[in-house]
């Protein structure tokens, strides 16, 4: 039984589909990247998981098991059992996440105490071990500190600390560093690995930047206008990108290892925009796709299972690839 | 004569009691219709060395010219026309456009303050600059929230287009859209610097983006220019520590390649005061002589500087 399934999802706001029938699931301990563009419904996805939706957002139907448990049959009480216990999740930006009046040392035993029967003390002890868990230096001496009194990068580690401290099955990582500098974004991604093999989480890790799913995810699950485009492992998705969205990203990304210059060639683009398919029926990626066939305008493609455990909603894609059995892809 | 030449230049805010130099004796020059990359993490100095530059916030000490005219303390009628000479693009363009004002209305103001052509020559212009930049023609009677991310950066990008200025500084232009919008508006920009002849001042962190962008890239860290080369000698052979960590850290898009520990600990942390080098207490390679004595920005040759020690 895989750890996280989530089962043909879909989530509704007033006037707007934001997650239409997301299936995919997480397995124990690997690291699964939700990739997409803003606005893609990957946040969403986060938030369903964690029931912590905005008020006019209705989960319009799916079905979210946690080892088994539909997380949506569960009252909220039972869910806050679930919340930091089985499940965390670390945002952005941790300083809309941490309360700016109180201590870190405060913000964390709380955590802790809300989980668990601990004394005041012990509490105050384990929050020690766990700012030393994720290398923050004098952790003792921390523990009294305000957030504004830390970098960014120190307040992330707060933040995975508490999201840590029960530790949970699994770790949403909602950007964990795009608002980090480059240097600090290898430190926190460094820590969140060696955290999910020491702790044997899972983490499913929602980004936009390939080179970041590229270096630290196993498989990868490609979102476009709230559906998932494509699925795989991250070396043949690399190797061999299938949907012409994915594709499309990976050309338009300028790589920094590839000795490409304006003077010398010109980026390829993805023309249009997300918008571009507003009120159209059929793939909503067809008006900006350079291969889409008349079909593709009619009717919505399903998620096709490929072999070597990918999947793609495109069925020109599917056909190249030598159909279900994938022929060409051997 | 370098179209832009800065000489040791300062910026200084007032932090408490305490002054913050944001911008500690850079200099510099941009040539005409060249690109210059200006890299560096958050809080290096990086966006006020290009506001300092554009007069928009006072300098402290050193020297800015224009075309040669030395305009550091020109009060603002003097300071007019070399406006129009060098405009800015910023990172954000929602929050740099009146959300009361139609396009047209922030186009024409621009052309207006210059007093540049009666209404009928101003109007084809505007329809001009609009079409040039990839808007839909009707576009100009229409207010910025009609916009997405990417054509918002498109009348940003009109704005600072419309006064024919001979150096653009863009802030972070196509840090805030997303990877299919960014190489639109990077390929709007190439083709525009092509026809117009535009030099660009490139102010990003992103690496990878400058790397295809810039004819010559400085590396600031804590206020200095710590590095300096043409784009294609600073990626085959980067002196600085701080340089070389900074290319490791980013993340290829290859997972075969695989990634190496963390190059650098610590943030760049501004409200220190520094003996020596600014990077000693990140650097892998100190030496007690990085802990007492500053390194210059010294030579290396065919453009190459950098201020290390031992590079």
């Amino acid at each position: 039984m895989s750890l996280l399934t989530v089962d043909k999802l879909s989530v509704a706001f007033p006037g707007h589909v934001a997650v239409r029938e997301a299936s995919f699931s997480i397995e124990s301990g690997e690291t699964l990247a939700l990739v997409g563009e803003s606005g893609c419904g990957k946040s969403v996805t986060a938030f369903s998981v964690m029931r912590l939706l905005p008020s006019n957002a209705r989960i319009a139907s799916g079905r979210i098991l946690l080892e088994g448990t539909d997380l949506l049959s569960l009252s909220e009480p039972e869910m806050r059992e679930v919340r930091g216990a089985k499940v965390s999740l670390i945002q952005q930006e941790p300083m809309t996440s941490l309360n700016p009046v109180l201590s870190i040392g405060l913000q964390i035993t709380e955590v802790i105490r809300r989980h668990e029967k601990l004394s005041r003390r012990a509490a105050r002890a384990r929050a020690v071990e766990l700012l030393d868990l994720v290398r923050i230096p004098d952790a003792h001496r921390r523990l009294d500190d305000h957030p504004h009194n830390l970098s960014g990068g120190m307040r992330q580690r707060v933040m995975i600390a508490m999201a840590v401290a029960c530790r949970p099955r699994l770790l949403i990582a909602d950007e964990p560093t795009t608002a980090l500098d480059v240097t600090t974004q290898a430190q926190v991604l460094d820590l969140l690995d060696d955290l999910r093999r020491r702790l044997g989480m899972a983490v499913l890790l929602i980004t936009h930047d390939l080179g970041v799913v590229a270096q630290w995810a196993d498989r990868i699950a490609v979102m476009y206008a709230g559906r998932i485009v494509e699925q795989g492992g991250i070396e043949p998705f690399f190797a061999r990108p299938l949907h012409p969205y994915s594709r499309g990203l990976l050309g338009a990304r300028v790589d920094v290892d590839a000795d490409e210059h304006y003077s010398k060639n010109r980026l390829s683009e993805i023309p249009g925009s997300v918008g571009s398919a507003a009120g159209q029926a059929g793939c909503s990626f067809a008006p900006r796709c350079p291969v889409a066939e008349p079909a593709c305008r009619r009717a919505v493609p399903p998620l096709v299972a490929l072999p070597d455990e990918r999947a793609v909603a495109c069925p020109v894609t599917v056909v190249l690839a030598g159909g279900p059995h994938g022929a060409a892809l051997r | 004569m370098a179209l832009l030449s800065v000489r040791d230049l300062h910026t200084r805010y007032a932090v408490g009691k305490q002054q913050l130099r944001a911008v500690d004796g850079v200099s510099f020059e941009v040539g005409r219709g060249e690109t210059v990359g200006l890299v560096g993490e958050s809080g290096c100095g990086k966006s006020t060395l290009g506001k300092t530059i554009l007069r928009l916030v006072p300098s402290a000490e050193g020297t800015i010219e224009l075309d040669g005219a030395d305009i550091t303390h020109l009060g603002e009628g003097a300071m007019a026309p070399h406006r129009r000479r060098m405009q800015m693009i910023f990172q954000d363009p929602f929050g740099s456009l009146n959300p009361r004002q139609t396009i047209r209305t922030v186009l024409d103001t621009a052309l207006k303050v210059h007093r540049l052509g009666n209404g009928a020559e101003r109007e084809r212009q505007l329809q001009e600059i609009v079409t040039r930049v990839g808007l839909p023609s009707d576009s100009l009677d229409r207010y910025p929230h009609e916009f997405s991310g990417g054509q918002r950066q498109r009348i940003g990008i009109a704005r600072a287009l419309v006064l024919h200025p001979a150096l653009i500084v863009c802030d972070e232009p196509v840090s805030a859209l997303d990877v299919s919008i960014q190489a639109q508006i990077l390929n709007l920009l190439i083709d525009l610097k092509r026809e117009f002849g535009l030099a660009y001042l490139f102010i990003s962190h992103d690496l990878s983006v400058v790397r295809y962008f810039a004819d010559r890239v400085l590396v600031m860290y804590f206020g200095r220019i710590v590095e300096s080369a043409s784009h294609a000698t600073l990626w085959r052979d980067p002196r600085h520590p701080y340089t070389k960590a900074l290319f490791a850290a980013v993340p290829s898009a290859d997972p075969t390649h695989k990634r190496v520990a963390p190059p650098i600990k610590g943030e760049l942390v501004t409200t220190e005061q520094v003996r020596g080098c600014r990077f000693h207490s990140r650097c892998p390679a100190a030496t007690d002589r990085c802990r007492a004595e500053e390194p210059p920005l010294r030579s290396l040759g065919e453009g190459h500087h950098a201020a290390c020690h031992y590079a």
